[in-house]
């Protein structure tokens, strides 16, 4: 079971499995007491099948477009994006898009080579639960997580930017 | 110059705790290596062949004489002594020890300075003219837009891993380009479209290193308001489609030359349409705002010296030859521009002791309200100086060795630390630039041969800029020995153009004899108003083959 790191440093567990894409010619093998999250595309191609169920999300990897759920991404309740090596930035602006441009609400999570110092970008750029790569000190999270009161820009945590805060 | 406010210190502090507990891991073991890695990159330290290397960031090349004094202290209390300024307008340390990083940061925060994002792939420093606000043809002061790229790039979240750096430079005057905005990741020319109103000519993809290239316009006029949500723009096309999967095809003119300047252009007007009415959208308050930390400062009402410098001018030869040489003219009566070179033979480019670095800050202080800008031809400016007290100032500087009067000659040559310093390089470069200053050591002869840009670096990376020196030479490896390739006809002006490889390499012994070789057919062929630049793309590349491997 992973343990999951919100957005204010504290810790919960839950059973979200992530079902890797299937070899070619194999079909994805859903587990029937856990929920689970499948690739984006092929919860679209089972999309009759899949949408409403509480206990299917989807994950997307870093090369995904997030783009194909356009429309479609609040009937999901778990969207993870994988990071496949923790210098792989793509999965930041798939964060934003998802949160800024198609209006997803629900949970947006992070996984793969989740790293300590990558979760303060990860938390700006619209993910609210981490699963930490398991060698690494989870305690130290919500110090990780917290060592900026305030950024330049604006990003899905802040829509104004500090250039228009500070002329109020 | 730019004051840092309540925000700007908060953020500055933070970041150095951060850094601070970031090292303490990396010491006690819990990061990996590679992990980090991209962190003390983007605080500035690499580590290097003979010690770790920090590159401190000087925004836009801007310093005030306490930021000096700082630096000159942080060099005797954590380095040996000396600093060097690089072809990006930074400033760096050779020989700090990792440990002691931290102290240093908190040290330079203390002075409103930083090591952010001057390495790694991120948005590095924003660079610009050396002379803005401070010439007659320039279409606006850029130093505020440039601090507000600083503000909007700094700590970006959606931008810290980039396929690989990204350079922007801006550039706003008419007639000359300074700041090689076109062999940037993206440059910006400041234009007035034809209502008058404000905005940029946008070039992307241009730069050097492996694949060198002149960036093309993707967009002919960008309103000033729109420019960071553009620039957002660009940066999230570039961070979703360019190539991870191989380092030396990850910059973004890769992208733009694999989807061609008009398929990329398209991709990024189709996610600006999304983003441009956004908050990230710029107000006139808040360009105004910052505009307002870079007001001309207290000049006296004065008329130009005319008449007291041609008097000087003719009792002291030397004092001419720099006031032709070294000093530009500036926008305000009685003023002028003064360039120090850090080119004194012997020294290698761009390096400065710490009692050097004060003696800048006293100059600053006497003669220039305080402010230096550092150039990427790794020279030094004081911006604001009173002409009748040039020939003072020139009578003070030169014993310190910042007199050389050789700016934009043959000998003011931009170089990287190369092999004595990098662990990149294949070859050094100070020894070559040191060997062809001392072969053109006649003052008269290289005013005679005019502006010759010679570019050296010590390795494909191209931190000297050889592809658009007019004479480059670039540093390389042959079996374990050090070889030298010469390119002829760069420009990183607006006539930007990458230079052509003349043929194989020579050794080092051979190469100020190589270069003469070189200046001597473009005395040659050289009708009377020719620069060698102008020479060389009349008669082309062969006759110099022709002498050269004769």
């Amino acid at each position: 079971m992973p343990n999951v790191i919100s957005p204010d440093g504290s810790i919960r567990q839950d059973n979200w499995v992530v079902m890797p894409r299937p070899a070619e010619g194999e079909s994805l093998d859903i587990p029937a007491d856990q929920p689970a999250l499948i690739p984006a595309d092929l919860w679209l191609a089972g999309y009759e099948h899949f949408t409403g169920r509480q206990d299917i999300g989807v994950w997307f990897d870093s090369h995904d477009e997030p783009e194909i759920l356009d429309g479609r991404v609040n009937e999901l309740p778990v969207i993870a994006v994988n990071f496949p090596k923790f210098s792989d930035g793509r999965g930041y602006s798939i964060g934003r898009l998802l949160r800024e441009r198609f209006g997803y609400v629900n949970e947006l999570r992070a996984i793969g080579d989740v790293l300590l110092d990558q979760l303060q970008f990860m938390k700006r750029c619209g993910f609210d639960a981490y699963v930490l790569r398991a060698d690494k000190d989870i305690t130290k999270a919500q110090k990780c997580l917290n060592f900026f009161s305030q950024g330049y820009q604006a990003a899905t945590d802040t829509e104004i930017p500090l250039f228009r805060r500070r002329a109020s | 110059m730019y004051v840092y406010d309540e925000h700007d210190r908060q953020m500055a502090a933070e970041r150095v705790a951060q850094f601070r507990d970031q090292t303490e891991r990396a010491l006690a073991g819990e990061l990996a290596e590679d992990e980090f890695l991209p962190l003390r990159l983007q605080n500035g330290l690499y580590v290097q062949r003979l010690a770790p290397m920090l590159r401190i960031c000087v925004p836009y090349g801007m310093m005030r004489s306490d930021q000096l004094r700082r630096l000159a202290r942080i060099t005797r209390d954590y380095d040996k002594g000396y600093a060097h300024f690089t072809t990006r307008q930074n400033v760096q340390l050779n020989w700090p020890a990792l440990e002691d990083v931290p102290d240093i940061l908190a040290e330079l925060a203390e002075v409103e300075m930083h090591a952010n994002q001057t390495s790694g792939n991120c948005i590095r420093n924003t660079t610009t003219d050396q002379f803005s606000g401070v010439q007659s043809d320039e279409i606006a002061d850029p130093r505020p837009y440039c601090e507000i790229i600083r503000q909007w790039s700094t700590f970006h979240p959606e931008f810290a891993f980039l396929p690989r750096k990204f350079k922007v430079a801006v550039n706003a005057s008419e007639h000359t380009d300074r700041a090689a905005i076109q062999v940037h990741d993206i440059g910006l020319q400041m234009v007035r479209n034809e209502a008058g109103e404000l905005g940029f000519r946008v070039h992307v993809g241009g730069g050097l290193g492996r694949t060198p290239m002149v960036g093309p316009v993707i967009r002919e006029f960008l309103p000033e308001m729109d420019l960071l949500t553009y620039l957002e723009a660009v940066l999230r096309v570039y961070n979703r489609y360019g190539r991870r999967d191989n380092k030396f095809k990850a910059r973004i003119k890769i992208l733009v030359k694999a989807l061609t300047p008009e398929g990329f252009a398209e991709k990024v007007e189709a996610e600006w349409q999304h983003i441009k009415d956004s908050p990230t959208r710029l107000t006139p308050e808040a360009v105004q705002r910052i505009q307002a930390y870079f007001t001309e400062p207290d000049y006296a009402a004065l008329d130009n010296a005319t008449d007291l410098l041609a008097s000087q001018r003719f009792e002291n030869r030397g004092f001419d030859q720099w006031l032709t040489h070294n000093v530009d003219t500036h926008k305000k009566p009685g003023y002028a521009i003064v360039t120090l070179t850090m080119k004194k033979t012997g020294t290698p480019p761009g390096d400065v002791s710490d009692k050097q670095l004060e003696q800048i800050a006293d100059l600053a202080d006497e003669f220039s309200f305080g402010e230096v800008r550092v150039t990427h031809q790794q020279n030094v400016v004081l911006a604001d100086v009173r002409q009748d007290r040039l020939l003072e100032l020139w009578q003070a500087i030169t014993p310190m060795g910042f007199g050389t009067a050789n700016l934009n000659t043959l000998t003011d040559v931009i170089c990287c630390p190369g092999g004595d310093y990098c662990a990149l390089a294949n070859a050094k470069s100070i020894p070559v630039a040191e060997a062809i200053q001392r072969q053109f050591d006649d003052l008269d002869y290289l005013y005679d041969l005019g502006n010759i840009d010679l570019n050296i670096s010590g390795c494909m990376n191209a931190c000297g800029h050889h592809h658009v020196g007019h004479i480059g030479v670039l540093g390389v490896d042959k079996k374990g020995q050090e070889f030298y390739q010469i390119s002829l006809g760069g420009s990183s002006h607006h006539d930007a153009s990458i230079g052509k490889i003349l043929g194989p390499s020579f050794a080092r012994d051979e190469m100020p004899q190589v270069i003469s070789k070189i200046i001597d057919v473009y005395v040659d062929k050289r009708t009377e108003e020719e620069t060698f630049l102008d020479t060389y793309r009349r008669v082309g590349i062969d006759p110099f083959k022709e002498r050269v491997y004769a």
